[in-house]
């Protein structure tokens, strides 16, 4: 199928992108696929440069002291409370005089002054939200921000999972956003080596039984991290492990944790192998012995599932299954899972490998944009540039994907049924934005600068016969054609 | 073709339609009964042992010791008979299940043997024998039996809460699903021509947007649209439960309204800490507990021709581990409630606890299989017949018997 140079143009921004603003279209019309390979080459494509979001070692430690202050502050309050009664009794002497003045009252010292605004590892997270919502807007294309979204939710963590709120936009920088047009080895070491992941999925807990550690303090093994490894981030569910092969690994993986507020404050929340708390000796794991090496067990163990079939077929499906259909086209899924081994897990190589595949253009439009997606399309349409953040973190939780809170390791799901429940709550959101931004907009200039080479006549209809602009702009967001991608 | 804003009064005939069609269940109708059945999937694998424990299984206290349920002690179990006890935080149940109005199955499972949630979630809701289906669920596939193909129209409602339908509810019979709202909403005009705009180039947006008008309707009638304060914490979840349950409870309560709902509860994955009697699990188990007395208010004289079955995809090592929690395991409990349950006893054909009657020496071995259960109800309830439950609810389950005398 061939399309007109505007509509492969559109194509891309839809499918491929975060979103069409103005002048998108026309700008890479010329060569929309050539656009989409060139902002792969860019330097320094997919990070957030912005001096002023913490790294994960330095935000883990602020959210640490927060912690720390708010402790000792409840203890100097209870303190407080324990004299009271003295307090109360000696008061109570005086209590004719304080009745006749008002006074008195202010003379109690109040507990604590009222506290203002988020604690830090809120502030933390929205900050991050901030960066990374400006992130979405700023770029031309976006995608390699789609790819940081796809990464980011194949190895998600959450930030309702406790201490992990703070450093979860810390760990999409460092650990999607610095490899994601790298090498998928490198990602995953880099993911699974995070405090973020550690944390979630319980590895900083868990004690090989007959470590130093969990002879000692008669703890032992969490497998939540080894079985998540391999049933979602590499080999992919009902492949080629066993029970077995899940404990094996997670005895591997012992010692993997972080540095706690007691151990160093000054590195509290980095990584760190713990060796008194891994299990110690050789494992045999998917038919193949990793000797005792410390920290360098879990690394070899990792980059051997990085290069293992299993899980270049699992990785090409669930990237072509996001980009191009639910069901997507097998002999596309292949070619897929072939460029990954042959360029050994090569994720700029994949990224082109997918847009350069003749599936990717002639596959129809049938995927249900995530609710993350489609407001951020929404928001570009519009030409918001500095839209505020408590609206948009609002939507996303009510269409049911609140930032870095999947609800499951598996993160968000990827296929569009589980979406279309939503379809009414987006209506109600798109009336919102249009009603927002609804009253200096053109709608049918906006139609014909996002939408029009995709869409229909009847979508170009109703858009045109809306009684008003704010009505017009919410069915343009509702319309099928954006809707979809 | 034709583009027009349907008037006022074409919405609601429209609306008006979907629930006027509102299915009854046939063949229990004409016996003079309206039943209701709510499924409750709790996601994440519930720990059986920590819900319901066998206090007087002789090798309870050494596999748990100070971690696991007993009769004595600061927080007691709650007695069922001589040998099971109920988790403290299930007050209500505990009332429920004295009253005759609930039964516990234990020591049951699906056929899902592997310890992936996603999986096992799969087959729990799936209904099929093995994972990897994931397009209809078997509450929805017994609600399209009961009706013969061809007689079209809004009839054969589900109805699910949330903005996700769970698994279980989806399918070829329609789906309503309902959640609250905390934005203004989009006008009728509005949602009109996006309706016309759909049916003209989209059926399939089509469709889940006429569904969720005809909830809407309902909702606003029924003053539920209206916003409620958030609480926090562990009172957000128990807050969440309760709306969830109880607003299932009022649209099923409805003369007009569905019969058949489902909603899921995530958070049961509890691999650390798992705090059976004061903690995350007994946070839940008392949102649980909040949540079969809202149903029970809520549905009012509906309640005697109601059942709720909470399900779990498994159950969880009957260990603790390292971290003292519990790791994916095989069988669990399921959990029914409701006024039409000869209820007031825990079926169970027990394994024992000793390692060699462990499964895989780790697991609570499963000897009920949740499908005998689901089926029993369906058909004693709902009058679902055995070859549609067999072949078509649960295909390839004609060697698992449909449970006998779960009903009154």
């Amino acid at each position: 199928m061939t399309l007109d140079p505007k509509a492969e143009a559109a194509t891309a921004l839809h499918r491929f992108g975060v979103g069409p603003r103005a002048g998108s279209i026309v700008a890479i019309a010329s060569d929309p696929r050539g656009a989409l390979l060139a902002e792969l080459d860019k330097p320094a494509a997919g990070r957030i440069a912005n001096p002023d979001l913490l790294a994960s070692g330095p935000a883990a430690r602020a959210a640490f002291e927060f912690q720390r202050a708010r402790r000792a502050e409840r203890q100097a309050q209870r303190a407080a409370q324990q004299g009271a009664p003295q307090q109360g009794a000696a008061q109570q002497g005086a209590a004719p005089e304080m009745t006749r003045s008002a006074d008195a009252a202010p003379a109690a010292p109040p507990a604590q002054p009222p506290r203002q605004g988020p604690g830090v590892p809120q502030q933390i997270y929205l900050d991050e939200a901030k960066a990374r919502l400006g992130a979405a807007l700023d770029t031309e294309i976006g995608f390699v921000e789609r790819l940081v979204w796809f990464w980011s939710n194949h190895f998600c963590v959450s930030a309702d999972k406790g201490n992990v709120r703070p450093i979860c936009g810390a760990y999409e920088r460092e650990a999607i956003r610095a490899h994601v047009l790298g090498r998928f080895g490198d990602m995953l070491l880099a993911v699974e080596s995070h405090p973020a992941m550690l944390v979630y999925l319980d590895n900083v807990r868990s004690i090989g039984p007959d470590s130093i550690a969990g002879v000692r303090r008669q703890r032992g093994l969490n497998e939540n991290l080894a079985r998540e490894i391999l049933e979602l981030h590499t080999l992919g569910v009902r492949t080629v492990y066993t029970q077995e092969d899940v404990t094996r690994f997670a005895n591997v993986i012992t010692g993997w944790t972080r540095i706690a507020p007691g151990q160093d404050p000054a590195r509290a929340g980095d990584f760190v192998f713990n060796p008194n708390m891994h299990q110690p000796g050789p494992q045999t794991v998917i038919g193949k012995t990793y000797a005792e090496g410390g920290v360098e067990q879990g690394r070899a163990m990792l980059a051997a599932l990085a290069r293992h079939p299993a899980t270049a077929k699992h990785i090409a499906g669930k990237l072509a299954r996001h980009f191009i259909a639910d069901e997507p086209p097998p002999a596309l899924v292949d070619r897929l899972a072939r460029r990954f081994l042959d360029t050994h897990g090569d994720l700029k190589e994949m990224a082109k490998a997918l847009v350069t595949a003749p599936e990717a253009w002639d596959t129809p439009r049938s995927k249900l944009r995530r609710p993350g997606e489609w407001i951020i399309a929404a928001l570009r349409a519009t030409g918001v540039t500095q839209p505020e953040l408590g609206p948009v973190m609002q939507a996303q939780n009510l269409l049911g994907e609140p930032l870095w809170r999947p609800p499951s390791p598996k993160g968000f799901a990827d296929e569009s049924a589980p979406w279309l429940d939503g379809l009414a709550q987006r209506l109600d959101i798109a009336n919102q934005l249009a009603r927002r931004v609804g009253g200096e907009a053109d709608p049918r200039e906006m139609f014909e600068q996002v939408l029009a080479p995709l869409a229909s006549t009847e979508t170009r209809q109703a858009i045109t016969r809306a009684e008003s602009r704010p009505q017009a702009l919410a069915l343009l967001f509702m319309a099928p054609e954006f809707q979809r991608r | 073709m034709t583009l027009h804003a349907p008037s006022r009064r074409e919405l609601l005939l429209a609306s008006g339609t979907l629930f006027a069609w509102a299915y009854v269940p046939k063949v229990a109708r004409a016996e003079g009964r309206d039943p209701r059945l709510l499924v409750i999937v709790l996601r994440g694998a519930l720990d059986g042992l920590a819900a319901v424990a066998p206090v007087g299984d002789p090798d309870w206290v050494a596999l748990r010791g100070d971690k696991g349920l007993a009769l004595d002690g600061k927080t007691p179990a709650l007695p069922l008979n001589s040998f099971f006890a109920l988790n403290p935080a299930m007050p209500n149940l505990h009332r429920l299940y004295k009253a005759g109005a609930a039964t516990i199955v234990h020591a049951t499972a699906t056929p899902y043997r592997e310890r992936s949630h996603f999986d096992g979630q799969d087959v729990l809701e799936s209904g099929l024998g093995r994972p990897g289906a994931t397009d209809t669920g078997w509450l929805n596939r017994a609600l399209a039996s009961l009706q013969p193909a061809g007689r079209t129209g809004h009839g054969r409602e589900a109805f699910a809460v949330g903005p996700i339908a769970p698994l279980v509810v989806r399918g070829p019979a329609p789906v309503l699903s309902w959640t609250p709202r905390r934005l203004p909403p989009a006008s009728d005009d509005t949602m009109m021509r996006l309706l016309d705009l759909y049916r003209h180039t989209d059926p399939a947006l089509a469709r889940v947007l006429e569904e969720r008008m005809g909830l809407a309707t309902i909702a606003r009638a029924g003053g539920m649209d209206e916003q409620q304060p958030r609480a926090a914490g562990a009172g957000q979840v128990k807050a969440y439960f309760a709306e969830s349950a109880g607003t299932a409870a009022k649209f099923l309560a409805r003369a007009d309204g569905p019969r058949i709902g489902a909603l899921a509860f995530d958070g049961w994955d509890t691999h650390a800490d798992e705090g059976t009697m004061s903690g995350r699990l007994a946070t839940l188990l008392g949102a649980l507990d909040g949540a079969f007395a809202a149903i029970e208010t809520e549905m009012k004289e509906a309640w005697r021709e109601t059942v709720v079955a909470v399900v779990t995809e498994f159950g969880r090592t009957a260990r603790i581990n390292g971290t003292e929690g519990t790791d994916h395991g095989t069988a669990t409990v399921a959990l029914l409630a409701g006024g039409a349950l000869k209820g007031g006893r825990v079926v169970a054909d027990w394994p024992g606890l000793k390692v060699a009657n462990l499964q895989d020496g780790r697991d609570l071995k499963p000897t009920t299989d949740l499908r005998a259960v689901l089926k029993g109800l369906l058909k004693d309830h709902l009058r679902v017949d055995d070859a549609a439950l067999a072949s078509k609810v649960f295909p390839d389950s004609s060697a698992v018997r449909p449970m006998a005398g779960l009903l009154v």
